[in-house]
C-alpha cells in the first residue's frame, strides 16, 4: 500500500513535467511543423497544409524524452557523487598523459589526410575550414577560456586579417608571407582598440559591446565602399604559391616545375598544409604561453581581479595582452581565409561566425586545447556530415529533404550537451606547473570568470 | 627611534556624506607587529583600503620608506603599484585565492612581475630561453620555501579552493610573503580559526617579523591574537583614533574601555 503510494507520488510529478513539457512544445511545433505554407499554384496563390501527424510525432518525442531524462536525473540524484566525477571520456581527454598520446595522433592523421584515397576536393575543402576553425578557437580560448572575458566579436579580427591581406597584395602586391605577420599586428592593434574600452566592463555588458564592435567592423567593411568595395567585396586577390612557383598549367607552375601532371588538387593540398602548418604553429604558441608568467595572469585574471592588483599584476596590460593576443590568431587565420578565397566581402563576417566560433570554445572546455580540436571537428564537420542524411528520406518519405533539418539537429545536439557535459568536453584544467604531480583541476573548483 | 616604515598623517575617507575615517594619524615601524583594532564599523578596512590603494583617500598623506631610504607616497599611487615597487603586500577579510589554480601556482602568481621580467615579457619564454628557466626555478623554490614555512606543502598541487579554511588562511600569507613585501598588511588573518590555528597564526607571524625583517600590520577582532603578539596596537572608533600604544596601555585605557562596553568577550 504504502510502496504504491511512494512509486505514484514518485511518477506524478514526472508525468507533469512531462506534460507541460509537451504542451510548450505543442505550441512552438505548431506553426513550425504543423502548418505548412503551400503553392497552389493557381490563382490562389498561397494555402496552409496541415500536417497533423508529423506535429503528433514531435510531441510525442518531447513527452517521451522528457520522460527519459527525469528518470536519468533520477537515478543520478541517487548517486551524487557519481555525477560530480568526470565521464571516463573527459577525464580520458582531461590527463596530460592521453592528451600527449593522442596529438602526434591527430597530428600524424593530419598529415596524411590529403592522400587519403576518400580525399576529394570536397572533403579536402572540409578539412581546411575545419583546421581553420580549430585556429580561431584556439585564439579565442585565450581571451574567453583564459582570461575569462567573453568576447562576441571575435570575428571582427578575422575580418581585420583578411581584409588587411586583401588589401596590401592588392595594393602593394605583398605576398602571403609578408602579409601574414601584417595582417596578425592589424588585428593585434585593434585587439587593443576594442580591449581599451571595455577595460572596466564585466559579463553581459562586455559581452554586448564586443558584439557591437563585431557589427561595427563590419558596417564599416559594408559601407567604406571605396576603400573595401562595400558588399561586393574585394576580388582577383593574388593567391599563394609555392615558393614563387604559381599553382597553373603554365610552364613555370607547381606542376611543370616538379615534373607532375598538373591538377587543380595540388592548390588545394597546398592550402591544406599551409592552414595545417599555421594551426600547429598557434597550438605550439597558445600551449606555451599559457605556461609563461602571463598564461598564469590570464588565468588569475579569470579567477580573481583585486587580488591579482594586490599581487602587484598590472591588469590593464594583462587584459590588454589577452585581447591583443587573441586577436593575432584571428588576423592570421583571417590571412589565410582571404588567400584561400581570393575574394573576401563583409557577409563572411557576421555574427554566426562569432557565435560558431565561441561554441567552439565552449563545446570545447574552456582551457583544453584538444577539447577544441573535437568540438571543432563535430560542429563543423558534424553540421556538413547532417547534410548528408538521406536516409531519412526512407522514414519521411521521397520529399523530405534531410538537409532543412540540419539546424534543429544542431540545436537538439547543443541542448543534449548543455545536459550532459554543461562545462565542455573537457572541463577539467592542468595546472600549468606542478611540484610533485599533476593533478587536473575539476570544474567545480574553477571560476568561469565575470567578464 | 630611526624613521618609521608607514606613516599615516591625516587619513581621511569620506563617502558622500559618510566619514568613515577621520583625520587618523599613526605609525608602523620596522620589525613590529602593528594592530589596527577597534569595533565594527570602526573604519578599520576602509583605512587598510587607503593604505593599499584600493581607496583613494580624501585626504592625509602615506608615506612609507624603505630601509634604502627611499620614499613612497602610497596616497599617490595605483593598488598594483604600491605592491609591485612600494612593496606592500596584504590579504583579505573574505580570502581572495585563484581557487582553480594549485597552491603552487598561486605563489607563482605572486612572483609575476620578476617571471615576467626574466621572461623579457614573454619573448624569452616562448623559447624556454636558460635564463627564463633559472628565474622559474628560484620562483619555484621560493614558492616551496614558503609553502615549508606556513606548513601546507603537502597540498602543493591541489586546487586552492579545495584547502581546508584554515589553510587558505595560510596561503594567502604565503602568497603575499612571496611578492618580498617590506609591509604585509592582514585583514583580519585570525577570522575563523580554531584556538590551535590561531596559535600556529601567532608563531607564524612573529617568525616572519623577526626573521624576514617584515613590517606587519594587521587588524584584527581576535584578542588573544592582538594582545598576545602585538608591539604596538592602534584603537579605532567612529572613524577616529581614540588609543595609541602597547597592549597593557591600550588595555587600560579608558577611552577604549568605554568604547567596547558591552561587548567585551569573557
Amino acid at each position: 500500500m504504502s510502496q504504491n503510494d511512494q512509486s505514484i507520488s514518485k511518477v506524478l510529478p514526472i508525468l507533469k513535467r512531462s506534460v507541460v513539457a509537451t504542451f510548450i512544445a505543442f505550441f512552438l511545433f505548431l506553426p513550425t511543423l504543423g502548418i505548412k505554407t503551400a503553392a497552389s499554384g493557381g490563382v490562389d496563390g498561397l494555402f496552409l497544409q496541415y500536417r497533423w501527424p508529423l506535429l503528433a510525432i514531435g510531441c510525442g518525442l518531447v513527452f517521451f524524452g522528457r520522460i527519459a531524462y527525469e528518470l536519468m536525473s533520477s537515478n543520478k540524484e541517487g548517486k551524487q557523487q557519481k555525477q560530480a566525477a568526470p565521464s571516463a571520456l573527459a577525464r580520458a581527454l582531461g590527463s596530460s598523459k592521453v592528451a600527449k598520446a593522442v596529438a602526434p595522433l591527430l597530428l600524424v592523421f593530419g598529415l596524411i589526410f590529403p592522400f587519403l584515397p576518400s580525399s576529394d576536393r570536397y572533403i579536402l575543402d572540409l578539412g581546411i575550414l575545419i583546421i581553420t576553425y580549430v585556429m580561431l578557437g584556439w585564439g579565442l580560448q585565450i581571451v574567453v577560456g583564459l582570461a575569462g572575458l567573453l568576447d562576441l566579436g571575435y570575428v571582427a579580427f578575422y575580418a581585420v586579417g583578411a581584409y588587411s591581406y586583401a588589401l596590401l597584395s592588392i595594393h602593394f602586391g605583398f605576398g602571403f608571407w609578408m602579409c601574414l605577420p601584417l595582417a596578425g599586428l592589424l588585428a593585434a592593434t585593434w585587439g587593443v582598440v576594442l580591449g581599451f574600452p571595455v577595460l572596466r566592463l564585466r559579463g553581459d555588458y562586455l559581452a554586448i559591446v564586443t558584439l557591437a564592435f563585431g557589427e561595427i567592423i563590419r558596417v564599416v567593411l559594408l559601407n567604406w565602399r571605396s576603400f573595401t568595395g562595400g558588399s561586393n567585396g574585394l576580388s582577383s586577390i593574388p593567391r599563394p604559391s609555392f615558393f614563387g612557383l604559381p599553382f597553373n598549367q603554365e610552364p613555370g607552375g607547381f606542376a611543370a616545375t616538379f615534373g607532375l601532371e598538373y591538377s587543380s588538387l595540388q592548390r588545394i593540398i597546398f592550402l591544406y598544409f599551409l592552414i595545417l602548418a599555421l594551426a600547429i604553429f598557434t597550438y605550439f604558441v597558445t600551449g606555451r604561453l599559457r605556461r609563461l608568467p602571463i598564461g598564469r595572469a590570464w588565468e588569475a585574471l579569470r579567477e580573481d581581479e583585486i587580488a591579482c592588483r594586490s599581487l602587484g599584476i598590472n591588469t590593464v596590460n594583462t587584459k590588454l595582452s589577452a585581447f591583443a593576443i587573441g586577436a593575432m590568431f584571428g588576423g592570421f587565420a583571417g590571412s589565410f581565409f582571404a588567400a584561400k578565397q581570393a575574394f573576401v566581402s563583409p557577409e563572411s563576417f557576421n555574427f554566426m561566425e562569432s557565435a560558431t566560433i565561441l561554441a567552439i570554445v565552449v563545446l570545447g572546455g574552456m582551457s583544453s586545447q584538444l577539447g577544441v580540436v573535437f568540438s571543432a571537428i563535430a560542429m563543423v564537420g558534424g553540421v556538413e556530415l547532417l547534410r548528408q542524411l538521406q536516409f531519412l528520406k526512407v522514414i519521411f518519405g521521397a520529399d523530405f529533404d534531410p538537409s532543412q533539418l540540419r539546424l534543429l539537429l544542431f540545436g537538439l545536439a547543443m541542448v543534449l550537451m548543455m545536459l550532459w557535459r554543461p562545462r565542455g568536453l573537457v572541463s577539467t584544467r592542468t595546472p600549468t606547473v606542478f611540484l610533485k604531480d599533476k593533478k587536473t583541476v575539476s570544474a567545480a573548483m574553477i571560476s568561469q570568470g565575470r567578464g | 627611534m630611526s624613521v618609521p616604515l608607514l606613516s599615516v598623517n591625516n587619513l581621511t575617507m569620506r563617502f558622500g556624506g559618510l566619514t568613515a575615517v577621520d583625520s587618523v594619524s599613526f605609525d608602523v615601524h620596522r620589525d613590529h607587529i602593528t594592530a589596527v583594532i577597534g569595533p565594527n564599523g570602526a573604519g578599520k578596512t576602509t583605512a587598510f583600503n587607503c593604505i593599499t590603494g584600493f581607496y583613494k583617500p580624501t585626504d592625509g598623506q602615506i608615506v612609507l620608506t624603505h630601509a634604502d631610504d627611499s620614499v613612497f607616497k602610497l596616497e599617490e599611487m595605483e593598488d598594483f603599484r604600491i605592491s609591485q615597487t612600494a612593496k606592500v603586500a596584504r590579504t583579505f577579510q573574505n580570502i581572495r585565492l585563484f581557487g582553480g589554480m594549485t597552491v603552487l601556482e598561486n605563489l607563482m602568481i605572486a612572483q609575476h612581475n620578476r617571471l615576467m621580467r626574466a621572461s623579457l615579457y614573454t619573448l624569452a619564454g616562448i623559447f624556454n630561453t636558460p635564463s627564463y628557466q633559472r628565474a622559474q626555478k628560484i620562483a619555484k623554490e621560493k614558492a616551496e620555501f614558503w609553502m615549508d614555512r606556513v606548513g601546507i606543502t603537502d597540498r602543493a598541487d591541489d586546487p586552492a579552493a579545495a584547502l581546508p579554511y584554515g589553510a587558505q588562511r595560510k596561503l594567502e600569507i604565503a602568497r603575499a610573503m612571496c611578492t618580498d613585501p617590506v609591509l604585509l598588511c592582514l585583514d583580519e588573518p585570525a577570522a575563523g580559526l580554531n584556538p590551535r590555528e590561531s596559535e600556529e597564526l601567532n608563531t607564524l607571524l612573529r617568525s616572519i617579523r623577526d626573521t624576514n625583517k617584515v613590517g606587519i600590520l594587521l587588524i584584527e577582532h581576535d584578542m588573544s591574537v592582538v594582545m598576545e603578539i602585538s608591539d604596538h596596537i592602534i584603537v579605532l572608533d567612529y572613524g577616529r583614533k581614540i588609543s595609541d600604544g602597547t597592549a597593557t596601555e591600550v588595555r587600560n585605557d579608558p577611552a577604549v574601555i568605554k568604547a567596547y562596553l558591552g561587548v567585551v568577550e569573557d
